[in-house]
């Protein structure tokens, strides 16, 4: 089976310092991985470079059943070819309603001429209010975005990126600064958008890790170290090494 | 008409009605003979300058790129139209002094005194090959539009391709602004250097119809104009294109990865105002009668920015507000019929200390009432800021500030 997006031999540094040393592995069009790793091991980088936002200084990346290379698109193309990102701390719209931000993010053209004529149909607007029911914000369309708590706003941009309708989703950090509660709420949430969707989940929090109850990846220096279920890579020696020896 | 009684469009309603009210006082005002020529001809250059405030308001209130160069494009709207003027009423005169002399004139004796009569002043005899349309009316209305929407089209595609922003996009308008005055001073640019066009009031074959009529004509020109492009714009910023480039002002790059091409939005955003502030160029030249490279200066630009800023960015009709007040105190201010005040040692003379008043009251603005002359609506119809301890509503330069926000 072709794998949803392959990045392969992928290597890039900064100033001489390697961020991604060689960085070769695959995730499947339905699947739910976690990548974990010490700080500096390259998991942002990983995610600039899947999204568009770096440019790897060698190597491949490539993404659906056409085999597209990520390397020659923009951010926007990216985004439009069905990834979408969540970033660690929240960024919504804060000047603008929620039902605004849902729309933002809505399935539809993106270009300017378009957007102009664009008018909401009842078909959105039943999205927009599916959406926000599905992560607890109904009550809330009309309000702006930047009232909202931190957990609700976390909530608003997961339904803007289910919104989108990418058929790969990069999460960083998703249980940063949430309550237990919340991040229950929130591992719910990711394992029901995997059934449908590729997920990947950037963590440190390894608690939350063994929830989400998946395939692991370890990165190290910029390059995998270990690859399996969560009890797998936590018997392995050099994991053992390396998160007690650099944390 | 139940989708117009919106909220939303409320603002828009009240200022269509405070303009027309407007308008037909000025027009029965002048009328009876109530205010003079040129004070209408002042009242409908305000309108012209709320117009390009108005298009200032998209760029940097509602899209947060801060253009200092954008009344380069009013000015070129202004040259454009003015080649027409000058070139069909120099067309007037020659043939008419070339009918006294007795024979019938050629076509070439036509041209040859029509570009002896513009172009003596830089010693030049030759009509330069950039008039090649000013012959004809609705070729050069085309240019007053395509040449400024090209010009910003070229340069937005490369500042925008390079993802210059923030002050150093403040900075290359300016440079634009200033190269464009520097070459436009030079005798052989073709537009008669520092001279400048001039006689734009008279109106080609409207002799006889006198000047107290012409500039009624142009002050509901312009009014009609701010009312057109005042709802087109209140269209585009309260439909999701507004919201697009509202994001944009925010977080540029969170729109990126939502799929939108943010380098289109704000190529899209800067020409159409580029577009938009010419054609209020081209209503404000005839109304001036003379235009110079002057007038491309680069404080003409950092003006514009301060209209929008001490009217309240970010809302359309304080940008028009801000504009109105500011250019109308600023005419009254240097008009010389202020008083001076003595202070003993030093007189006041507002004519000189009306920029030093000016820049004051912008520092105050930017420092005190950051929502400028508009906050005052909000807080009649009690609207507030949010409290975010101070924290801007977005990570980009440009975003919205705390103060300037409604929750």
């Amino acid at each position: 089976m072709n794998a949803l997006l392959e990045v392969s031999g992928v290597s890039v540094s900064f100033d001489g310092f390697r961020a991604i040393n060689n960085l070769t592995f695959n995730i499947n069009a339905a699947e739910l991985r976690a990548i974990i790793g010490p700080n500096g091991a390259g998991k942002s980088t990983f995610m600039d470079i899947v999204t568009g936002k770096t440019r790897p200084d060698k190597g491949s990346v490539t993404f659906g059943e056409k085999s597209l290379s990520l390397l020659k698109m923009t951010e926007a193309q990216i985004a439009r070819a069905g990834i979408g990102r969540k970033f660690q701390r929240p960024t919504v719209f804060e000047d603008q309603t929620v039902a605004e931000n849902l729309t933002l993010a809505l399935k539809a053209a993106r270009g300017p001429w378009r957007v102009l004529v664009w008018r909401s149909t009842a078909a959105d607007a039943d999205r927009i209010d599916a959406l926000a029911t599905e992560v607890g914000l109904s009550d809330h369309l009309a309000r702006k975005a930047g009232d909202l708590s931190h957990g609700q706003k976390q909530w608003l941009e997961i339904a803007m990126l289910l919104a989108q309708e990418p058929r790969l989703l990069l999460v960083d950090e998703p249980a940063a600064g949430m309550t237990l509660a919340e991040r229950e709420r929130t591992t719910e949430m990711l394992v029901n958008i995997a059934k449908t969707r590729a997920v990947v989940v950037v963590e440190h929090d390894m608690d939350f890790v063994r929830r989400l109850n998946c395939k692991v990846t370890v990165l190290h220096e910029g390059a995998v170290l270990a690859e399996g279920s969560l009890d797998h890579v936590t018997k392995n020696q050099t994991v053992i090494d390396v998160y007690l020896g650099r944390g | 008409m139940r989708p117009l009684l919106q909220p939303r469009h409320r603002s828009m309603l009240v200022f269509l009605a405070g303009l027309a009210i407007f308008t037909i006082g000025v027009t029965i005002a002048a009328q009876f003979g109530l205010v003079s020529t040129s004070f209408v001809k002042t009242l409908g250059k305000t309108l012209c300058l709320c117009l390009a405030a108005l298009a200032m308001d998209l760029i940097w209130g509602y899209a947060g790129i801060l253009s200092l160069g954008h009344m380069a494009f009013f000015a070129l709207g202004g040259y454009m139209i003015g080649m027409w003027l000058m070139y069909a009423r120099t067309e007037e005169i020659v043939i008419a002094s070339l009918m006294n002399s007795g024979l019938p004139a050629t076509p070439e004796e036509v041209q040859q005194g029509i570009a002896t009569q513009i172009f003596g002043v830089v010693g030049a005899s030759d009509l330069p090959a950039i008039w090649g349309f000013a012959h004809s009316l609705p070729l050069q209305l085309m240019l007053v539009l395509a040449v400024p929407g090209v010009l910003a089209l070229v340069f937005g595609w490369l500042a925008f391709r390079s993802r210059v922003t923030g002050v150093y996009l403040s900075i290359l308008t300016q440079a634009m602004t200033l190269a464009l005055a520097l070459y436009l001073f030079q005798n052989d640019s073709g537009l008669r250097g520092n001279n400048g066009l001039s006689g734009l009031q008279n109106i080609p074959g409207m002799d006889a119809v006198g000047q107290e009529t012409i500039s009624l004509w142009f002050f509901w020109a312009s009014a009609l104009a701010l009312g057109v492009v005042y709802v087109l714009l209140h269209a585009i910023v309260a439909g999701k294109f507004g919201s697009v480039i509202r994001a944009i002002r925010d977080d540029e790059a969170r729109v990126r990865f939502l799929g939108y091409s943010v380098e289109s939005y704000k190529l899209f955003v800067f020409t159409l105002t580029a577009v938009i502030t010419a054609f209020a160029g081209a209503l404000y030249y005839p109304q001036a009668g003379i235009i110079n490279p002057a007038e491309l200066a680069p404080i003409a630009s950092i003006y514009l920015a301060v209209w929008v800023a001490i009217g309240g960015r970010g809302r359309l009709y304080g940008a028009v507000i801000g504009a109105a007040v500011v250019s109308l105190l600023s005419s009254w201010f240097t008009g010389g019929r202020v008083p001076s005040i003595p202070l003993g040692f030093a007189t006041i003379n507002w004519v000189d200390w009306w920029q030093v008043l000016l820049g004051l009251t912008f520092v105050a603005v930017t420092l005190f009432a950051p929502k400028g002359i508009g906050g005052v609506f909000d807080r009649l119809t009690g609207v507030h800021t949010p409290d975010r301890k101070g924290a801007p509503l977005g990570p980009d330069d440009g975003s919205l500030q705390e103060r300037e926000a409604q929750q």
